[in-house]
């Protein structure tokens, strides 16, 4: 296990110095002069020449680059073009939104895409199964901005049990749960994709047969051999799971005006604020290495046998 | 290829047959539109008038052809994202799965990388980096696409290096280049396939997402996408104007998924079920 943990860390350092400077190097080749925008239209060129001092804009790349290191490693993720805040200020009191919609959205997933699974893999061939397999790829193929906007007219506009937008602050669980819903079917559509196939697989092996043959319940066979088993691979979904409620988070909040991450970016976006874009892209992808981290050495310690075949593949 | 047709479940033709419609769709746009696709008259603003099949939008344009030309959009739009991370994906997959070694292990940090950034914010900050336009959007899902491509072809080259006619060639004295374009390559081709059909699917989603955002191409061309996001401010009196380009998208992306996934379980069985 020490063995497969150095590994995968030795694996894991190179791709986030790698993330910097590739978020680097998007910030460098925006259009624009930076000292330009603090500075304004107006400035003079002894003014400009300053502000560039200041900045370090006048060193050399490399230098610009390893300070850039230094400035994210003290947390400091620049500040906004636009409110002069910093960046990382903005996203931690942005965050609890965020969260809290993941959260929702992944209980929706887990419960819903497990269910869905093992019906499917149980009823293997059959209508319901079929009807599964249809709604597993709806799910996957329909826009989340669609579904997102199909969820609001229907539960919002026409029956109205959800609030159509706005939030207030007495931050309750209502505003969530549409959104969260939204983003929630679609990884529950991949989910239960995953777990039929892994079901079905674990179904046909011998020790399976063997609970049969001792007599067991066909519910216990089920659920204490078969989906513990059968549930190994979803970790990693899971895993990948939160980055993609990134992405959704951008697209769901802005239909659903949440005050999340998603709708910070979105802002930023439109405002062409481009050290808060800059902020959060790295931060996913750092959150992104860090699930993938926790999941992968999740994996190992749970199966020793999955850890040794990666470890025999990883020897590269 | 014979074969092929003959394995195809009913499922897999009525997807194929919905491919087939789409191109014909995108191909014929001229003749299939009744009006012009970018013609604007506040006139008709959200009205239903003679001549126009499923009326205007809030700029007075057609509805029915901008759904048309729209088809034509994402197509190219999903097809030339997807052969640019193909050849990318392909290249460094290539390389990495035959070579080994360090040259493996660091073409797989790239790859790491990309795949650790959120695709949909890269493709934003590649977008706002080199401004808007059908050239943008391509090469965005191309950057956010072809890491992924470059992990599948490099573990399937990394299983064929050590298969028997390819030591056998090696030791004939064939160059590492002649091995990979002629032992290598076409043994990964139907994984290839699959992998490019599959990805088409994500690719439109994507530029539909893109286009919802108001980031991918130019907002007066007709994009599904973006038909989507300016319908949504007039949802309440005309919901079906986000219908329309809505399930268009959805016809898109399922057909290609459905028969991405009967290709997958034709020419290669052994991931049956999985995604």
């Amino acid at each position: 296990m020490l063995e497969f943990t150095i590994r995968r860390l030795s694996a894991t350092i190179p791709v986030l110095i790698g993330i910097l400077l590739i978020a680097f190097i998007v910030l460098y080749m925006i259009p624009g002069d930076p000292a330009q925008t603090i500075a304004g239209p107006r400035a003079d060129a002894a003014t400009l020449a300053r502000i560039s001092e200041e900045m370090g804009l006048n060193q050399p790349l490399y230098q610009r680059f390893s300070s850039y290191l230094s400035r994210i490693y003290h947390g400091n993720l620049g500040d906004s073009a636009v409110s002069g805040k910093p960046v990382l200020e903005s996203v931690i009191e942005k965050l609890p939104y965020t969260l809290k919609l993941a959260a929702i959205a992944m209980t929706f997933s887990i419960v819903l895409g497990i269910l869905a699974g093992i019906i499917s893999a149980i009823t293997q061939g059959r209508w319901l199964d079929r009807v599964c397999t249809v709604f597993s790829v709806t799910g996957i193929s329909i826009p989340v901005f669609l579904s997102g906007l199909v969820f609001l007219y229907v539960f919002a506009v026409k029956f109205r049990w959800f609030p159509t937008s706005g939030f207030r602050a007495d931050n309750t669980l209502m505003p969530f749960i549409l959104p969260a819903f939204t983003l929630g079917i679609r990884s529950a559509a991949f989910l239960a994709r995953i777990v039929r196939s892994s079901m079905i697989e674990v179904l046909n092996q011998d020790f399976i047969r063997t609970a049969r043959a001792k007599g067991l319940s066909p519910a216990r066979i089920l659920f204490k051999h078969g989906l513990v088993n059968a549930l190994i691979p979803v970790i990693t979904v899971i895993g990948l799971d939160l980055s993609s409620y990134l992405n959704g988070s951008v697209i769901v909040e802005t239909i659903f005006d949440l005050p999340g991450i998603g709708r910070f970016a979105m802002d930023a976006i439109l405002q062409r604020d481009y050290p808060v874009i800059q902020g959060i892209v790295l931060l996913g992808a750092l959150v992104f290495i860090l699930v993938n981290l926790v999941v992968d050495l999740l994996y190992a310690w749970i199966n020793p046998k999955i850890r040794d075949e990666m470890l025999g593949k990883t020897a590269r | 290829m014979k074969t092929f047709l003959r394995n195809l479940t009913f499922v897999g033709w009525l997807s194929f047959i919905g491919i087939i419609l789409v191109f014909m769709v995108a191909i014929f746009a001229p003749i299939l539109a009744t009006n012009d696709p970018m013609e604007t008259d506040p006139l008709r603003r959200l009205s239903q008038e003679e001549g126009f099949p499923l009326g205007c939008d809030q700029l007075g344009q057609c509805v029915y052809s901008r759904l048309i030309y729209g088809a034509r959009l994402s197509l190219i739009i999903g097809f030339s994202a997807r052969l640019s991370a193909l050849f990318i994906g392909l290249a460094v997959g290539l390389a990495a799965g035959y070579a080994g070694g360090w040259l493996d292990w660091f073409l797989m940090r790239i790859v790491d990388m990309f795949l650790a950034f959120p695709s949909l914010l890269l493709a934003i900050a590649v977008s706002m980096v080199m401004g808007s336009g059908i050239k943008t959007v391509v090469f965005a899902l191309a950057i956010v696409g072809w890491a992924e491509m470059a992990r599948i072809i490099r573990s399937a080259a990394l299983e064929l290096r050590s298969a028997e006619y390819v030591i056998a060639a090696r030791t004939l004295g064939a160059s590492h280049l002649r091995i990979v374009l002629t032992h290598i390559l076409p043994n990964c081709l139907p994984l290839i396939t699959v992998i490019f059909t599959m990805g088409i699917a994500t690719a439109v989603l994507s530029e539909a997402s893109l286009s919802f955002l108001g980031l991918g191409v130019d907002p007066s061309l007709p994009t599904w996408g973006g038909m989507v996001a300016s319908a949504k401010d007039y949802m309440l009196r005309r919901p079906e104007l986000v219908a329309y380009p809505g399930l268009c998208i959805a016809f898109l992306v399922i057909v290609f998924n459905v028969f991405g996934d009967e290709l997958r379980d034709i020419l290669d069985p052994s991931r049956k079920g999985n995604w």
